[in-house]
Parts: C-alpha cells; structure tokens; sequence
C-alpha cells in the first residue's frame, strides 16, 4: 500500500498530477465539440501550433502556459487569415501554417542546441508544471467549463443543425471565435503535461469512445471528461512506476479506453 | 427578461392582410452572374397551403431562402407578417431540402423538437418545463410521441420531416416554410404528411411548399404557383386540378 501511495510523497508528483487531471478535464470537455463538429484536423493543428510559444518560452524563461496561449492566438489568427481568400480552403490554410509553426519551433529549439528540452516539449514535461502554471490551468479549465455550460444550447443548436441556427439570428460568427478561443485556452492547459505532437489525442480519443456509448451530449460530455481526468492522472501515475514518458503514458491510455469501448460496443452489437 | 439572438424581442405583430408578400422580387445568389429569381410577385393569405412547382433551377427554393432570412433581396419588396424579412424570425420555419441537421448527433427527438424553443429563451436562459409540456404536445400532434426518448438517428426519412414539423410547432411558427418536404419518400407518407399540413392549416397556419411535381389528386396544396427559370409561369397541362 505505502508502495502504491509512494508518487504522493513527492510536491512535483502532486502538481503534475493535479496538471494531468486539468488538462483531462478541459480537454475532455471541449472534446465532445471537437469530435462533434469534425474539427479533429484544427486540434491538432493547434496543439502543433504552440511549439514556438513554448520553445520561446523555454528559451526567455517566461511561462510556458503563456507561451502556449500566444503562439495558440498566433496560429488561429494566420489559419483565419489565409483562409479569408475564397480560394484557400481551412485545411489548407491548416495545414501550411500549423507546420510552419511547428518548423519554426524547432528551429528555435535548435538555437539552443538542448534536444531534451525539445523532447519534453513535444512529449510533455509535466513534471515542470509549477504552482504558478497550475493556477493559470486552473483558470482556464474553470473558463472553458462555465462557458460550454453558459452557453451549451448555442453551441449545440449551431453544431446539431446549422441551417436553423442562422435563421433564428445565432451570431455563427461569434460562436466559431469562441470556440476556437476556448480550444486556445484547452489546449494551452494540457500541451505542457502531454506535448505539442500529443495532445491532440487527449482531445479526441476520450470524446470519441464517450459518443460510442452516449444517447445525449451532456451525458458525453460527462463520460468524455471523466475518461480525459482519469487517462491523465493515471498515465501520470503509471509512468512513475513503469518509466515511460508520461505524455506518452497518457495518450496510451486515452487509446487504450477507446479501444476497450470500441470493441465492447462492437460485441454486443454483433451478439 | 430576453437577451434575444438578433438583439431584438420576439415580434408577434397580427395578422391583417397577407402573411406573405412578395411584389417585384429579385433574388440573387453571392456571386452569381444571373438572379435566381427574377421580378416576382407573390400574396400569401393566412391559413393557405400554396405550392411553389418547377423543376430545378426555377427558382422556388431561391423564393423559400429569401423569405426565411438566408439570401438577401436584390430589388423589389419582401414582407413577412408585414414587416420586412427577420423582423419575426420566431413565426416563420424554414425546413430546407437537405437539411443542416447532422443526424448522428447525439440528442433524443425531444431534445431537437426542444430546440425550437431556442429563439423565444434567447441567450442565457434555459427551456423549463413549460418549453417541455410544448414538445410533448407537438409531439403527440405530429404522431411522434412515443418516439420522444429515442435518439435521432432511429428515425425513418418521413419521422424526420413530421419531427421537424413538431420543432416548427415548439417554435409557435405560424408560417411554414418547406422546401421539397416530399421528395424521395412513399406515397403513404406523402399522404399521411399531406393530412398533416391540411390539419395545420385549418388550425390558422401558413404552408409555402417548393415541390418539384403536385400528386395527382392535389390534396398537398389548395393552390399552385408555377414557376420556370426564376419567373412565374403558366401552369401545364398534367396539373389541371390545382387552381393556379
């Protein structure tokens, strides 16, 4: 029992975990709408988005969340930038800038020539998260939460059907900002714990296996969060004991339940 | 109070005249070379079943999306409830062809009819149970009621357009703007959905149908409007029995 309790004993043990289970949290929430929407490909794009804020960051020796959020705002500034042209479709525009980015992080890495820093920054160094950096992660995941709670039949109307959504005067254009705003402040709170290059996964295979076994969307969005939380502070744990980079851990699990829940569905739907 | 979408209170001005004019009316596409709909002129009384009929391209669909508020009116003039188009958006539903909707979402066919509700809570508020008593009314109205708790996407194509029908209700629509509600489905649904709409009618409301051909009887609409390549147009001679 003592051995299991072990990774309590240690302060850094306790931020990370508290950061692991924050950046679950957020991401299981927004994940529901991510999966929902089909907008998968702008997580991601997002998550690859912020390695020049966080290598910045590294570098000047300011917060990484905050490094994360500008070079967030950065990426859906270009993306809704170069997409403006009629010519240029969002994945497009997604798939240049989110890659430039991503370049333009590693050659600010490569400046320093500190090729663990970069690892931890695409795979996550959870265990740097400080107290002031839990604060922010705190902050954010509260406004994420009161916001989808705010305006949860907003967004559902305007995600389930469109068309109505614009008849009876919803702003889109305002609602589209705001989640991308929100999905800002997601994905800033969980890239520090689980990297650049895997974060996008905390987003999408919690709400995915949610869908797979959810009638309504607040139910989703409840197993989506429940499943993010325990994935994060679970892969958080395990790679203490089993020493595996712990982003890599997290998204293994995250993997790992919708894989379960995938071919539990499968099965007793062919029985 | 209402912190409504369109930052303005839900309009329910009555009823004198025609629920739906349009006099002179051109209508045109972003971006499009031609108007889709071209000096067209329209009166439509309360209670009334009116079918927009021509084939594709004829401009009824183009009539149904400016009178709901999705395309801007070129020239001519466009009153709803005698005010100008979104000046009542809560009294007028609009079901498209090929709905928005995306089927797999998960919500119950209450949670969609309960979405009708939306325009008259606006921001902040939430559907209580009143909103609810109104869905299972127009549930039961529509014959869907023992279909409430089931998700969505158990629905057959017919299921779909009567549950949409039902958020119409939800809505307090008074104008029922549909664009080929009949198109690919059985003739038994066409009929039972026909009754439907002649039921709702003869309770006061107001049906515009773009269809691409009337059935033969012509118990969808009591009257027909023909319209070719974005004008109106004589009506041919296999619909005989629709009073044009």
């Amino acid at each position: 029992m003592t051995f299991l309790l072990e990774p309590f004993q240690y302060p850094f043990m306790r931020t990370g975990l508290a950061a692991a289970t924050l950046a679950g949290i957020t991401c299981g929430l927004l994940g529901s709408y991510v999966v929902l929407r089909r907008v998968a490909f702008i997580g991601h794009a997002m998550t690859h988005g912020t390695l020049p804020g966080l290598a910045l960051a590294q570098r000047l020796g300011f917060s990484l969340f905050g490094g994360a959020i500008l070079a967030n705002l950065a990426t859906a500034f270009g993306i809704g930038w170069m997409s403006r042209r009629e010519d240029v479709h969002e994945d497009t525009a997604i798939g240049v800038f989110s890659s430039a980015m991503f370049a333009l992080g590693i050659l600010i890495m490569a400046r320093t020539k500190s090729y663990r820093d970069l690892t931890g920054l695409l795979f996550g160094q959870v265990l740097g998260v400080t107290g002031g950096d839990l604060v922010w992660m705190a902050a954010a995941a509260l406004v994420v939460a009161a916001a989808l709670v705010l305006f949860h039949k907003e967004w559902m109307l305007a995600t389930l059907d469109p068309g109505h959504a614009r008849i009876i005067g919803l702003p889109m254009g305002f609602l589209k900002v705001g989640f991308l705003v929100l999905l800002v402040l997601g994905v800033s709170t969980a890239v520090q714990t689980v990297g650049a290059v895997l974060t996008g996964a905390l987003l999408v295979a919690p709400a995915a296996a949610a869908r797979l076994v959810t009638r309504r969307l607040p139910g989703m969005m409840a197993l989506s969060t429940l499943i993010a939380a325990a994935c994060g502070a679970g892969g958080l744990y395990l790679s203490y004991f089993v020493g595996l980079p712990s982003g890599a851990a997290i998204v293994l699990l995250c993997a790992a339940a919708y894989a379960a829940v995938h071919l539990g569905v499968s099965w007793k739907e062919s029985r | 109070m209402i912190f409504s979408y369109d930052g303005h209170a839900p309009a329910f001005p009555p009823v004198i005249g025609p629920v739906l004019i349009a006099r002179g009316l051109t209508v045109r596409y972003p971006g499009a070379a031609e108007p889709a709909l071209k000096e067209f002129s329209l009166s439509v009384p309360a209670g009334a079943r009116v079918a927009l009929v021509g084939s594709n391209g004829a401009g009824k669909s183009t009539f149904l999306k400016a009178a709901a508020g999705l395309l801007p009116v070129e020239s001519g003039e466009l009153e709803v409830f005698g005010l100008p188009v979104g000046g009542c958006r809560c009294r007028v539903a609009y079901l498209p062809q090929q709905p928005e909707i995306d089927w797999r979402f998960p919500v119950t066919v209450e949670d969609l009819v309960l979405t009708g509700r939306d325009a008259h809570l606006g921001w902040f508020r939430r559907p209580g149970s009143a909103d609810r008593l109104r869905v299972r009314r127009a549930l039961e109205r529509v014959g869907l009621a023992a279909l409430g708790p089931r998700p969505i996407h158990e629905l057959s194509g017919g299921q779909r357009q009567r549950a949409l029908i039902a958020r119409s209700l939800t809505q307090e629509a008074d104008l029922l703007l549909l664009d080929e509600p009949l198109n690919a489905v059985d003739a038994e649904t066409r009929f039972s959905f026909g009754e439907l709409l002649a039921g709702l009618c003869r309770e006061g409301k107001t049906v515009v149908m773009a269809t691409h051909h009337l059935g033969g009887s012509g118990e969808e609409a009591d009257r027909a409007v023909y319209l070719s390549d974005g004008h109106e147009s004589d009506a041919p001679c296999e619909h005989p029995e629709v009073p044009a």
